[in-house]
């Protein structure tokens, strides 16, 4: 029995009683570029959720006092953490173009009865990124 | 002699063979040539028993949807000039059960296709005496794109979820209920969205987005699924939030 009909998909009609059905090979992603970027792209999600963990452990030290922050940053300072945080931080930049090259996609505005140009949407999430991050780098940087 | 080019076909009979081989055969080059002209030429001069679909030859009907080096394409739109010198080979389209040669069964496409209602739907139809239901340009500006889908079925050929998946609606089926959706003439978003917020509707999409890439009809069924899941997200936020509201 093939996945699919064991999923229960539409089955044969009385005029093809013999069909021959490919298996998808679990390398399916690998052909292509296009689906190798899809499938980091998913992947970047684990990073994401790694980089958010790390910011609470890091505001969490923080907020126990000077002492607890030194070991967060001496641990912090290890080969290995600095060389997990380079990669999180290529998967996270990874992350944030590819959805905000993908958002015109989802989001449809339209002004004046005519679509808003995709680049003008994707163009708004850099902006709002650029603005955000110059604002908290000169909060903390000051 | 003239330049010639030469093609790796799928063959698959299912009463003589366990599983589809491929067959070589040369055809003349010509510049003007797509791969359906040079099936054609194999059909009419080298082997007659060559099973495929064809109707237009001119990018509408549909039918000459196969994979062609590892792409789904429209074979009356894809010319030999962009491989040549180098072989062409030609599947059927991928994730279906192939019948015969490039033969697919299409039967689950139809039957997801007519599970999404795929019509104009009306709480009370007019009266023929009460005319049409007009429309503005504007308000056909809005779902033009989608209607433009031929069903040639090259999007469920690059849908790897649809490959995993095969109860996925997959994405012309969704982009064709989108179309009607946003048609100011259509009432019917509601019958839809039950049938569509499943978990094999929209919501097993992962946005993989190829099979936009691959339209040839530039329909992007890949951005009508969204904006689909964009609109059952609010749907469902106003139902949690008014549990009273209207139906």
């Amino acid at each position: 029995m093939t996945p699919h009909e064991a999923k229960g998909a539409t089955q044969y009609t009385t005029y093809h009683p013999r069909w021959y059905r490919t298996r998808v090979s679990t390398y399916w992603w690998l052909g292509k570029w296009y689906y190798l970027k899809f499938v980091l792209r998913e992947l970047s999600s684990i990073f994401v959720a790694y980089f958010v963990v790390i910011t609470l452990l890091q505001i969490h030290s923080l907020s126990r006092g000077p002492e607890a922050y030194a070991r967060f940053e001496e641990r912090m300072r290890n080969p290995l953490m600095i060389a997990l945080d380079a990669i999180t931080f290529l998967f996270v930049l990874f992350h944030t173009i590819t959805w905000f090259n993908l958002a015109p996609r989802a989001m449809v505005v339209r002004l004046g009865g005519k679509r808003v140009s995709e680049i003008l949407i994707a163009g708004s999430n850099y902006v709002a990124w650029l603005v955000i991050s110059a604002s908290v780098a000169w909060f903390i940087l000051r | 002699m003239a330049e010639t080019i030469q093609l790796e076909v799928t063959r698959y009979s299912p009463e003589h063979d366990a599983a589809p081989t491929f067959q070589r055969f040369e055809v003349p080059y010509r510049k003007d040539w797509v791969v359906l002209d040079a099936l054609n030429y194999i059909k009419d001069k080298l082997d007659g028993s060559l099973s495929y679909r064809w109707s237009c030859r001119m990018g509408i009907c549909g039918s000459c949807g196969m994979m062609v080096n590892g792409e789904p394409k429209l074979t009356c739109a894809t010319f030999l000039s962009f491989y040549a010198p180098d072989a062409v080979r030609v599947e059927p389209l991928r994730y279906f059960p192939v019948v015969r040669d490039l033969v697919v069964e299409m039967t689950d496409f139809m039957v997801k296709l007519q599970k999404v209602k795929p019509w104009i739907i009306r709480k009370e139809e007019k009266s023929i005496a009460d005319g049409e239901y007009l429309q503005t340009p504007q308000q056909l500006d809005v779902y033009k794109q989608f209607s433009m889908c031929i069903n040639c079925m090259l999007c469920y050929a690059a849908c790897p979820v649809y490959g995993l998946d095969p109860l996925f609606t997959g994405p012309a089926a969704i982009a064709l209920a989108q179309r009607y959706n946003i048609d100011s003439r259509d009432q019917g978003a509601k019958e839809r969205m039950d049938i569509l917020s499943q978990h094999e509707g929209i919501w097993a999409c992962t946005f993989v987005g190829e099979c936009t890439e691959v339209c040839p009809k530039h329909v992007d069924p890949a951005g009508a699924i969204q904006q689909y899941k964009l609109t059952a997200a609010k749907e469902w936020f106003k139902s949690l939030l008014m549990p009273w509201g209207a139906k």
